[in-house]
């Protein structure tokens, strides 16, 4: 066994985030593992990485015991981790940020052709077709797919590269690495993943994407509440299976959470595109469709009505992540001037209920919340605006499975009250589940709008991929 | 227990360490250091440091900085000094210097919000622009004047000075537009993450506008205090007074990278620079050895504070 750990408990004061965990996991394993946000996911990978200890339970490595003290000691044995979000220097080269801290030296000088060629071999390594990643381009340059495969390049580089271009690396940590990737990326990163695995490195993958599971892993664990709730064979699981062990008891198909539109006023029309009160108008459209583009064209559209919009760049710049809750909440450029802390905290804890926020109070800052309380705080600011229409840009990416039901449900909600809103999403089934007229827009050109029931996921898939 | 350190206001850091100072020099020299004398004293000496520092806190929550502080001090007690010797009355040259102040002030705004310009270069400009205005308006000599009742503003009629009545009111208004207004949250909100707050639909430009022009509007105060004190117009006067007063700011909590600070920790800030200067006077230390004092407690302050931050967290 690569890894095993038995009887993992992680406590944090009163609290037990982690119970008897156990999982294994073999040689060239890709390992899919899944649970809500607070399900335990995050430390028990922390546990694994050496950036927290656990309070029981032992490890081992390689049959040996294997107990990190550091993130540092983890790498030097071998395992590594490819973060969530991108945590390249965009200023560097594509060589300098694979080696950084770890840059190879003559005499004290960084020697650019032994870099360059670990670099290559890593990217090789990781990348499969590394020459199409030039490794003098910078960063920034690169697009988001790029960007990850440097970042996998890197952690791989981290454990150590031999010269015939084999990664010391043993177990490779990815997190949610198919969120930000449109859907050929996304493949072509689980093909390079599998052809590192099968040189004998182990994955585990952390995913919200259950088709991922039966489609690009070996096996599967699944956390909930900080126990293990179900594990076994990926490749003989159905997505259905996986959300009844991820929500519990209240498992169930996603289903249609809205009525029939109720034909309001026409609020918003641009070009070929019209909104009425009432509507929920799905735009599908995959990373790198030009959704951000159509939307800020939305948003500043002549005789637009006051229109609120909902980033799907939560941290970068939906939220102030280091203020608390209600300033982000009562953030408006109206209303009354007067606006003291304690009025602000009332209006903030009036949404903190009314959409079931799992928070200490309002004065808590936003950074400590998970993803989908964060995506909540969001929603909590355009709907104290009381916007006649939204613009909602992937309203559920890296939120929680009750969150995302919540958040949709509150989209139907808002819509049976004469609201209108405009939701852009890769994910096909909420759309599906929501809409009441979908379009596709690819490579910047928007489809002819069809009733939700005469689109599926295989429809809208093809046309928005082909 | 973690909820409850959360709790306490972050000039409660600074605080502690104004009292730690003070009771360390009260010890140090009992008999000179804690006659009410001399606690008068150097709350008067803190005025324009203070005064600077309201306007400072505003600048650095947005994730600005303004380094022209000091030029603008010099230029207004010019500005003052060159009226009075043309006859104005000094209610009115007061009103004109501070209305200098405030539009130069609120032009260094513009060209940071309007095209988006780095505060730090805009302003290292202004500084040296505004200071050769100076020389150049008092043509590189001191003006000497009748300061004509201007300098009451500095003696100690009401139990203190007006000049001291006068900041404390004006850090009461600056402290509630700050935490009670929209505009207030709307500065933070601009330093904290700037693009929430023009996703939100705020005027960013129109805030840095507001905020530097309210900072030179509060600098051109501060001169006047500064002119009622030296009572002449001197264009090389207060050289690094900035670098005082962001050390105020930053002591009192307030973050260079902007979102964070308060009017009571810049003030308390303010403070506890004088005390220490004041406290080495006493204690006969000499200038040399102040100067690394006061350096040191600027870094320990702030790590302390950051480290209660973390705490926290």
């Amino acid at each position: 066994m690569r890894l095993r750990l038995e009887g993992i408990g992680k406590r944090f004061g009163e609290t037990a985030v982690l119970s008897d965990v156990s999982l294994s996991l073999g040689s060239g394993e890709v390992h899919a593992l899944l649970g809500h946000n607070g399900a335990g996911k995050s430390t028990l990978m922390r546990i694994v990485l050496g950036l927290e200890t656990a309070t029981a339970g032992r490890m081992t490595l390689d049959d040996a015991p294997y107990a990190p003290s550091s993130a540092r000691a983890a790498r030097a044995l071998g395992v590594v981790m490819v973060p969530q979000e991108r945590t390249a220097c965009g200023h560097l080269t594509v060589a300098e940020n694979i080696l950084l801290g770890h840059e190879p030296t003559r005499f004290g000088v960084i020697s650019p052709r032994e870099r360059d060629a670990r670099a290559s071999r890593a990217l090789a390594f990781a990348a499969g077709d590394a020459h199409r990643i030039a490794l003098g381009a910078r960063v920034r340059d690169l697009s988001v797919a790029e960007v990850q495969l440097v970042e996998i390049a890197r952690a791989l580089a981290q454990a150590g590269i031999d010269h015939d271009g084999v990664t010391r690396a043993r177990l490779l940590v990815l997190d949610e690495p198919t969120s930000s990737l449109a859907k050929d990326d996304a493949h072509r990163l689980f093909a390079n993943v599998r052809k590192m695995a099968s040189g004998g490195l182990s994955v585990i993958l952390v995913t919200h994407f259950l088709n991922d599971v039966p489609r690009h892993a070996d096996r599967y664990t699944v956390l909930r509440d900080g126990a293990v709730v179900a594990r076994g064979d990926a490749r003989a699981v159905t997505p259905d299976a996986l959300v009844k062990a991820l929500l519990g008891e209240s498992a169930g198909a996603t289903e249609r959470a809205v009525s029939n539109a109720t034909a309001g006023k026409t609020l918003l029309a641009h070009g070929g595109f019209a909104v009425r009160g009432g509507e929920i108008v799905g735009i599908a459209g995959l990373v790198g469709s030009g959704r951000s583009r159509l939307l800020r064209e939305l948003l500043t559209a002549q005789g637009a009505p006051r229109i609120g919009l909902l980033s799907e760049d939560r941290g970068g710049e939906g939220l102030m992540l280091d203020r608390s809750i209600a300033d982000n909440i009562v953030l408006s450029p109206r209303g009354a001037q007067w606006l003291p802390p304690g009025k602000a905290n009332a209006a903030a804890a009036r949404w903190l209920d009314e959409l079931a926020i799992r928070a200490k109070g309002p004065d808590q800052r936003v950074r400590d919340l998970s993803g989908g309380n964060q995506q909540k705080v969001q929603l909590a600011r355009l709907l104290r605006e009381d916007f006649d229409l939204l613009l909602v840009d992937e309203p559920t990416r890296g939120i929680d499975l009750s969150s995302k039901r919540q958040v949709l449900a509150l989209f139907g909600e808002l819509a049976s009250r004469g609201k209108a809103i405009v939701l852009v999403s890769s994910q096909f089934d909420e759309l599906l589940a929501v809409c009441h007229r979908i379009a596709v827009l690819r490579r910047g050109v928007l489809g002819e709008f069809r009733s939700a029931e005469d689109w599926n996921e295989e429809a809208l898939l093809l046309e928005a991929a082909s | 227990m973690r909820s409850a350190a959360r709790k306490l206001p972050s000039w409660i850091g600074p605080l502690v360490a104004l009292l730690v100072v003070y009771a360390l020099f009260a010890v140090l020299a009992p008999d000179t250091f804690l006659r009410g004398a001399n606690t008068a004293s150097m709350a008067q000496r803190t005025v324009v440091v203070a005064v600077c520092s309201l306007g400072m806190t505003m600048v650095i929550a947005t994730g600005g900085i303004d380094l022209a502080t000091g030029s603008l001090v010099a230029l207004t007690t010019v500005l003052v000094a060159k009226l009075l010797t043309k006859g104005v009355s000094p209610a009115v040259a007061c009103l004109l210097a501070v209305g200098a102040a405030t539009t130069l002030g609120a032009f260094v705004g513009l060209v940071i919000g309007r095209f988006k310009m780095l505060p730090f270069v805009v302003t290292l400009g202004s500084m040296s622009m505004l200071r050769g205005l100076a020389k150049g308006i008092a043509s590189e000599q001191k003006i000497d004047c009748d300061p004509r009742g201007i300098d009451r503003l500095v003696a100690a009629t009401h139990v203190v000075s007006p000049s001291l009545w006068a900041s404390l009111a004006l850090a009461i208004v600056v402290g509630v537009v700050l935490t009670g207004t929209r505009f207030g949250r709307h500065v933070f909100a601009v330093g904290s993450n700037e693009a929430t707050a023009r996703l939100v639909g705020i005027n960013t430009a129109r805030v840095k506008v507001l905020v530097y022009a309210a900072s030179s509007l509060l600098a051109g105060v501060a001169g006047i205090f500064e002119f009622a004190t030296l009572t002449v117009g001197d264009p090389t006067d207060a050289i690094g007074l900035e670098l005082k007063v962001i050390a105020a700011v930053v002591i009192g909590g307030g973050s260079l990278s902007g979102g964070e600070g308060s009017v009571v920790g810049a003030l308390l800030g303010a403070l506890l620079m004088t005390v220490i200067e004041t406290g080495g006077v006493h204690l006969g230390m000499p200038g040399w050895v102040q100067e690394i004092v006061a350096g040191a407690i600027i870094v320990l302050a702030v790590a302390l504070d950051r480290a209660r931050a973390r705490r926290a967290a």
